[in-house]
């Protein structure tokens, strides 16, 4: 009941603002308020928006497989929520967002998974990612949705969700979440809702005619943005000034509402969240900041147009506006397509001459993308597909040399030195390149445009990008190595030295024990412990006897033979002369002492037939010492290396590299040859061992070796076939 | 006695001089110390921190020092022709291209254990340089793909053979367009194929 | 047939370098036309040699070079080269005068440097002041105005004069800016009575000032067709205004000359609208170019009236190629979203 209220009082709060900055706003000097500031750079290109402006957004039949890619945003890909085979309704999702910046995914139509794999996607790499391919039933059967018309009585945090789970990210370009956006962290107040239906590259006129033929929706979603950032002072809806229609209809539908459709001269690229903010409200964003920082959220008209839908009927984004245009289609306009639509099959439908066509441009000419397989998909953002002829836009003329003439310096929208930038991007100087900084450089490709050489420099900004993120990727990932590989040192060292403290601490009891034991001498415990001493001595010397050379081990054995020999003589005269009560106790000993007899003749025995067979090991006595001061030496390389196991490996690769340096194919591969028998013997050796023992990973040890064999098979096919 | 102060005059002021700059000089070493970056760290900051040992040392930070006693500096495979560069400007020495007696330069790669043919035997784990693999005795082992250097020793000590080193997969987040080639492609010596030619004839 | 992959921007503004390097030609063709009217053809012939000389010399290097001759005449940078140069060279002199001062300047100041785009000093200007160093005598003979030396040379004494061995001296006159340079007694009103140059012409001596006038009109045209900006030209003749102004007394016997005669005699307007303006070897930002102009203006002045030689804009252009680099440092334009631009040392030194 309290939490109705707070809602309902938090909901009342809102209203009543929104009275309030509604009466303020008529108040306020409109024309100063709401100057119109100029962006540096920029450049105006052909505009070409009358092709596609024709006639309203068509529509096309359903294709009969849908591929819709699992990751259409910014952020993580989504994660299947359905199985192959499984039948799905229209609006169903598909996929679950993976974390908080990432979009779930929703079946376009009903019908059935047939394929969840690596499908060719709309991205400029014209590599393939997950996708879920459905084949539709023709039915175009809508799953339950669950609106959320009541808007105002609802908590933030449920329309929020609803947002993210139908699955809304920005269709401007990038994709960002919406949800995200619109729950701006870090306590920023929001002022200013600036809605972009700038539309500046030219071609592309889906914005242009969904704020035609949709501008109520659009203004109804504007209404529920607003209300999720808490009304914010302004709102105001960017439309340049090229779009007559879409600006009447716009001021139309805003009528009554407190938006402001702002029009302002066209100019590319003044769509440029960027450039849009500073066009309204001559505000900068700053450097590696975001819109939120200064106060501003910025959205697509289209995006407005899915809120509202996604909140009013619960509808998912699976379709939008897409601009189909080009010379080298019969048919040119706008169409509402479903998200996951081949473009192979958008384009066979409006008329594709494929005699004509010499790329396919997703998006406009001066930020789209080619691509090289029309089976990829229509995704969310998508705005326009262009097939344009050679005539139409002529592929560039090869790259002059840069004079350095700085038109490029003054279209740039950044304020940057594209010129400077070029020059550092061929040098591959990274630091220059950020100190130009390359990192504010939006890609917009007016340096590009107006470039007398016809550099691509575009490209060059673009590689040098991603080469210095790779570069602070790997760096980042060299200092984590680093990290772990001295924290590795550390722990080896710390162990030893633990097992070292602890040899020393038990050296150290016993030294103690034994002193005890010399202090209390006489007393039945020192004898016993003598005793013990005795033994262990007599095994210490055993020890050495181990060690010293065959001739000392026989006279050793020889003297504890005659030791062993009196003493048990020593123990039957006292068997014979003891009377009945100690007799138990010295016949147990007699019998101890017989043992040791027997152990010392066998040892005699053993190292009589030692010092016959090894007369050579003799002369050379050093030779047996040898492993102890190698191993000292091994421990000294590898310190650094913190693990023999780790030390010993790379000094076999390192003899192995050695050994392959300067070797022509052929030897190399003979040398993998020679490698791989020895490893092959030795997995034998090992498979015998494994098998002798009845090892459980016997089976293991065999698929290895037959592995190891048809490696070796095939190199040695390969050197057959070299020679 | 004029020879005398003909002498020294010009002494005394030479040694005072001396005396004095001497002074300032030692004063401003002392106070005006750089606590920099010893060279080491400098150097090690650079190499890739693959920990593969293929330079002959036992680790990146070993053969940073050797670079710091004099070494050459090409001797880093997985660094490559880049990490050449960068030790070059840090050293103020001329790039030298890679020692192919310390291997060449190859595509990222990471180790990957075949799960179902793992033993669980350790080896292994003990051999890698960065506690990239996790498992236990008689257990499935595993690689941290993140973590792991690519350095190769894993491979050896493995009983059963079961990791392969596979190229690290290019991902859409990851990819972006190459540097577009220098100049016009239309002259024979522009072509970079023909000069790979020209260096394996020569 | 397999699809073009390219990266973005699809779309191109389709001007060109050889559309630029074509139009800055054609711009100095009112200059041109004036030195003709004045001083007869013998720019026409320099003009020509140089224009030969240069692409020669380019296609040689290329060849050289391993590199598509076509290719690379077809930007006609050298061309441009070439025009500078022909106008700067006295006409009538001999004909390895150009010849010399083309070489220079292609082979020596643009191709030693890697060429196009790559040399740190305007070429022309390198050749100019390579053959006014070497040939002082030759290049120091400029023809008279025709109405002054009672008709300029027809063509074959032009030949004559180029290729055989006739003697110029007929022909030549002081320049104004030699005159005022020479002066040391007589205040400039009466200089400007007593020499025919000054009370023949209107502003700045006769021929003189409709050439600058002529190259005047040549750059506004590259202004309008936003071939160049304002920054460097502007700042160049603000600088030699307000110094001219500074110091002219009122026309003293070590007066310096008028403000007139700076801006219209001599080579001020070529160098301001065609010189200067070179991208490759100025700098590049706005900020920078108002600088370098300046710098330019300001050498100019000094080297007119307290240097050796009567005119000075090639030595001032070299001087402040030297600077270039140092004034780019300093100029970086305000990134977008950043606080303040920086230079870019510091950041390097970040």
């Amino acid at each position: 009941m309290s939490q109705v209220d707070e809602r309902l009082s938090a909901s009342e709060r809102r209203a009543a603002r929104e009275a309030h900055l509604i009466a303020s706003e008529k108040a306020r000097d409109l024309s100063r308020e709401l100057k119109i500031n100029d962006f540096h750079g920029g450049v105006h290109p052909p505009e070409n928006k009358h092709q596609s402006t024709g006639e309203p957004i068509g529509r096309i039949p359903l294709a009969e497989d849908l591929i819709v890619p699992l990751n259409q945003h910014i952020g993580a890909t989504a994660i299947p929520l359905v199985k192959l085979g499984d039948l799905v309704l229209k609006g169903q999702k598909i996929a679950e967002a993976d974390g908080p910046v990432s979009c779930p995914v929703h079946a376009p139509t009903s019908g059935k998974v047939v394929a969840i794999e690596p499908m060719s996607v709309p991205h400029p790499s014209g590599m393939v990612a997950d996708c879920i391919q459905i084949r539709s039933d023709g039915r175009d059967e809508w799953c339950a949705r669950t609106p959320l018309a009541d808007y105002r009585n609802r908590d933030t945090d449920e329309l929020l969700e609803q947002i993210r789970d139908c699955g809304i990210a920005g269709m401007g370009g990038a994709g960002f979440p919406t949800a995200v956006k619109l729950n701006p962290r870090g306590g920023v107040t929001i002022d200013t809702l600036i809605i972009n239906g700038t539309e500046c590259e030219p071609y592309i006129t889906a914005d242009d005619m969904l704020m035609r033929e949709h501008a109520d929706e659009i203004i109804a979603g504007v209404e529920i943005l607003a209300h999720l950032l808490d009304q914010p002072e302004r709102v105001l809806i960017g439309i340049e000034d090229n779009k007559p229609e879409a600006i009447k209809a716009m001021q139309r539908a805003a009528e009554g509402t407190r938006f402001h459709v702002v029009v302002f001269p066209t100019k590319y690229p003044s769509g440029g969240e960027k450039q849009l903010i500073e066009i309204l409200t001559g505000r900068e964003v700053p450097n590696e900041g975001l819109p939120a920082n200064v106060g501003i959220v910025c959205q697509n008209v289209g995006t407005a147009r899915a809120v509202y839908r996604a909140i009013h009927f619960g509808e998912p984004l699976i379709s939008r506006v897409t601009t189909v245009v080009g010379e080298s289609l019969a048919h040119q306009r706008n169409i509402e397509v479903p998200i996951g639509t081949p473009i192979r099959h958008i384009l066979e439908c409006h008329g594709i001459d494929r005699k004509q066509l010499q790329r396919i441009v997703i998006g406009g000419p001066m930020m789209g993308y080619t691509i090289e397989d029309e089976s990829a998909p229509v995704v969310k953002t998508t705005n326009c597909i262009l097939a344009p002829t050679n005539k139409e836009l002529p592929p560039p003329p090869p790259a002059q040399a840069c004079i350095r003439c700085g038109l490029c310096a003054e279209a740039c929208p950044a304020s940057l030195l594209p010129q400077q930038l070029y020059w550092y991007a061929r040098a591959e100087d990274r630091d220059k390149l950020q100190a130009y900084n390359l990192f504010d450089c939006i890609e917009c490709g007016a340096c590009s445009y107006v470039c007398p050489s016809s550099i691509p420099l575009v490209q060059y900004y673009r590689a040098a990008k991603g080469d210095i993120r790779e570069a602070r990727q790997e760096k980042e990932k060299a200092d984590r190595a680093r990290e772990r590989f001295e924290y590795r040192k550390l722990r080896m060292e710390r162990a030893e030295q633990e097992k070292e403290a602890k040899r020393l601490e038990r050296k150290k009891a016993a030294e103690e024990a034994r002193k005890l034991r010399e202090q209390n001498a006489g007393s039945p415990e020192a004898q016993a412990a003598k005793q013990e001493a005795d033994v262990v001595a007599a095994a210490l010397a055993r020890v050495k006897a181990k060690q010293a050379s065959p001739e000392q081990q026989l006279a050793r054995a020889q003297r504890t033979l005659t030791s062993a020999e009196h003493r048990v003589e020593r123990m039957q005269q006292k068997v014979a002369e003891a009377d009945e009560s100690q007799r138990a106790q010295l016949e147990a000993q007699l019998k101890t002492a017989e043992l040791k007899l027997k152990e010392a003749r066998d040892k005699l025995a053993e190292a009589e037939s030692l010092s016959a067979t090894a007369p050579a090991a003799q002369q050379h006595p050093a030779a047996e010492s040898a492993p102890t001061p190698s191993i000292t030496e091994d421990k000294l390389t590898v310190a650094g290396a913190s693990s023999s196991a780790a030390g010993a490996a790379i000094e076999r690769a390192k003899a192995a590299a050695a050994a392959r340096a300067s070797m022509s194919p052929q030897e190399k591969l003979a040398a993998e040859i020679d490698a791989l028998k020895t490893r092959v013997e030795k997995a034998e050796a090992r498979l015998q061992k494994a098998r002798s023992e009845d090892d459980p990973n016997t089976a293991a040890f065999e698929t290895a070796l037959g592995k190891l064999q048809e490696k070796l098979a095939e190199k040695q096919q390969q050197a057959g076939s070299q020679d | 006695m004029d020879w005398l102060s003909d002498v020294s005059t010009p002494l005394l002021i030479l040694g005072g001089m001396a005396l004095v700059f001497g002074a300032l000089l030692g004063f401003a070493a002392v106070r005006f110390k750089v606590e920099g970056d010893p060279i080491v760290d400098q150097i090690d900051a650079l190499l890739p921190q693959t920990q593969c040992g293929q330079c002959g040392h036992p680790g990146c930070r070993p053969y940073a020092e050797a670079i710091a006693n004099g070494e050459a500096i090409n001797k880093c495979p997985p660094g490559g022709q880049a990490t050449i560069n960068e030790l070059a400007n840090l050293l103020d020495v001329e790039a030298i291209p890679l020692d192919a007696e310390h291997g060449v330069e190859d595509v990222r790669k990471v180790a990957f254990i075949r799960e179902a043919e793992c033993i669980g035997c350790t080896k292994c784990i003990q051999a890698c340089p960065v506690d990239a693999i996790v498992g236990a005795a008689k257990q499935m082992h595993t690689v941290i793909v993140d973590e792991c250097t690519g350095c190769d020793l894993c491979v050896e000590p493995c009983p059963v053979d079961c990791i392969d080193m596979v190229p690290l997969e290019m991902t859409l987040q990851r990819w972006h367009p190459n540097k577009p080639r220098d100049g016009i492609q239309l002259i024979a010596s522009d072509r970079p194929e023909l000069h790979a030619d020209d260096r394996s004839a020569a | 047939m397999s699809l073009m992959q390219i990266t973005s921007p699809h779309a191109h503004s389709g001007q060109s370098t050889s559309k630029v390097m074509l139009q800055v030609a054609a711009a100095t063709v009112p200059g041109i036309l004036a030195l003709v009217i004045y001083f007869g053809p013998g720019v026409l012939i320099n003009i020509a040699l140089c224009i030969v000389t240069a692409l020669a010399s380019e296609a040689a290097v290329m060849k050289l070079r391993n590199r598509p001759v076509g290719f690379y005449l077809k930007d006609y940078s050298a061309l441009v080269t070439a025009v500078l140069l022909g106008i700067a060279l006295p006409p009538y002199c001999p004909w390895w005068i150009p010849v010399v001062g083309s070489i220079s300047a292609i082979v020596l100041a643009k191709q030693l440097y890697g060429g196009m785009g790559y040399n740190p000093f305007n070429p022309a200007m390198v050749g100019y002041v390579v053959l006014l160093i070497s040939f002082p005598v030759e290049m120091t003979r400029w023809a008279g105005p025709a109405e002054l030396i009672q008709g300029v040379p027809g063509l074959d004494e032009t030949f004559a004069l180029v290729f055989g061995n006739m003697n110029v001296d007929g022909f030549t006159r002081a320049t104004p800016l030699e005159i005022v340079r020479h002066n040391q007694s007589t205040i400039l009103a009466q200089l400007y009575e007593m020499e025919p140059v000054f009370n023949k012409g209107t502003l700045a001596g006769l021929g003189w000032e409709m050439a600058n006038v002529g190259f005047l009109l040549g750059g506004l045209f590259l202004w309008f067709r936003r071939l160049i900006t304002w920054h460097a030209p502007v700042a160049m003749l603000a600088t030699l205004a307000v110094l001219s102004v500074m110091f002219y007394d009122g026309g003293s016997s070590l007066s310096e000359g008028s403000p007139l005669l700076h801006l219209f005699s001599g080579a001020t307007m070529l160098g301001a609208f065609f010189i200067v303006t070179d991208p490759v070897s100025g700098c590049t930002s706005n900020k920078g170019r108002l600088i370098f102009g300046a710098g330019v203006g300001l050498l100019v002045f000094v080297i007119r009236a307290w240097g050796a030689y009567p005119d000075a804009v090639a030595f001032a252009v070299l001087l402040m190629n030297f600077a270039a680099p140092f004034i780019d440092n300093y100029t970086l334009p305000r990134t977008y979203g950043h606080k303040a631009a920086r230079k870019a040392t510091d950041l390097e030194e970040q």
